[in-house]
């Protein structure tokens, strides 16, 4: 898997959310990331697919998961649509708050938020898109001109 | 990708040894299962070793979370014991590390359970 963009339509089901992991973790390497950052890119896209798989599509089996790499020189983007109701952003709860603090859920958009550069989330009546970028970094430091 | 477990006991505490991934699923549920029965068999001291648990998510830390307020509210405690650097970090942006009793010695855990 060495082209920079894949795409995958995916059964919404557990295996799912490890298929988008583990491929996750894939490009992320081939696009130089460091070790920790890998783990970020490949724990985001687990808790993106998570949403698609169960809060999305509900493991209908009738409903897929869409999920897009892309890759540049600048950045990893990932893409992925579930066909599910639409999540409204506007009403996940913060999880940091004191009162949510010792609720067990509602992490998931909070630590894709934390690991990835720019998170957007587009939801509509057949499903929610999410699109997550990381900036590749150091390419400019290794690069440099020798002297 | 599995997760495994593993019981023993010294001084009166039940140390789980948890080894893997502690995820959706299979790793969640083996959790939760451990510390039910533990529960119900009275066992409420319990330290939960995640030195060998390299891995955790969303649902992971949630699990975690429900163990511990499971222990409580049934007049238990659970203490979490030596985490990896990556459960370390996901617990501090989450804000839980100072929720949960956070140990990386065994011996003075076992210490710090109510005699």
């Amino acid at each position: 898997m060495s082209s920079n963009r894949v795409s995958l339509t995916l059964d919404s089901t557990l295996e799912t959310v490890n298929n988008a992991e583990e491929t996750a973790g894939r490009m992320a390497a081939e696009a130089g990331f460091d070790d920790e950052e890998i783990m970020k890119i490949s724990m985001a896209v687990r808790e993106a697919a998570v949403n698609a798989v169960l809060h999305g599509n509900a493991y209908d089996p009738n409903k897929k998961v869409m999920l897009a790499f892309e890759r540049n020189d600048k950045d990893l983007v990932i893409v992925i649509r579930d066909q599910g109701k639409g999540l409204d952003a506007g009403k996940i709860p913060d999880p940091l708050a004191p009162e949510n603090l010792l609720k067990t859920s509602g992490r998931g958009i909070f630590l894709i938020r934390s690991f990835m550069d720019v998170v957007e989330i587009h939801p509509s009546k057949t499903g929610t898109e999410l699109k997550m970028i990381k900036h590749v970094r150091g390419n400019a430091d290794s690069k440099e001109a020798p002297q | 990708m599995t997760m495994k477990s593993s019981t023993r006991q010294v001084d009166g505490v039940t140390i789980v040894d948890l080894s893997g991934r502690i995820t959706l699923g299979e790793g969640s549920i083996v959790l939760r299962d451990t510390v039910r029965d533990l529960l119900s068999k009275g066992q409420k001291k319990i330290l939960l070793n995640l030195g060998d648990v390299n891995y955790i998510d969303s649902s992971g830390i949630g699990e975690l979370v429900s163990a511990f307020t499971t222990a409580k509210n049934q007049g238990g405690e659970l203490k979490l014991l030596n985490l990896t650097k990556k459960v370390h970090d996901l617990l501090q942006i989450t804000k839980l590390y100072t929720v949960f009793d956070v140990k990386d010695d065994e011996a003075s855990a076992i210490k710090a359970f109510d005699k």
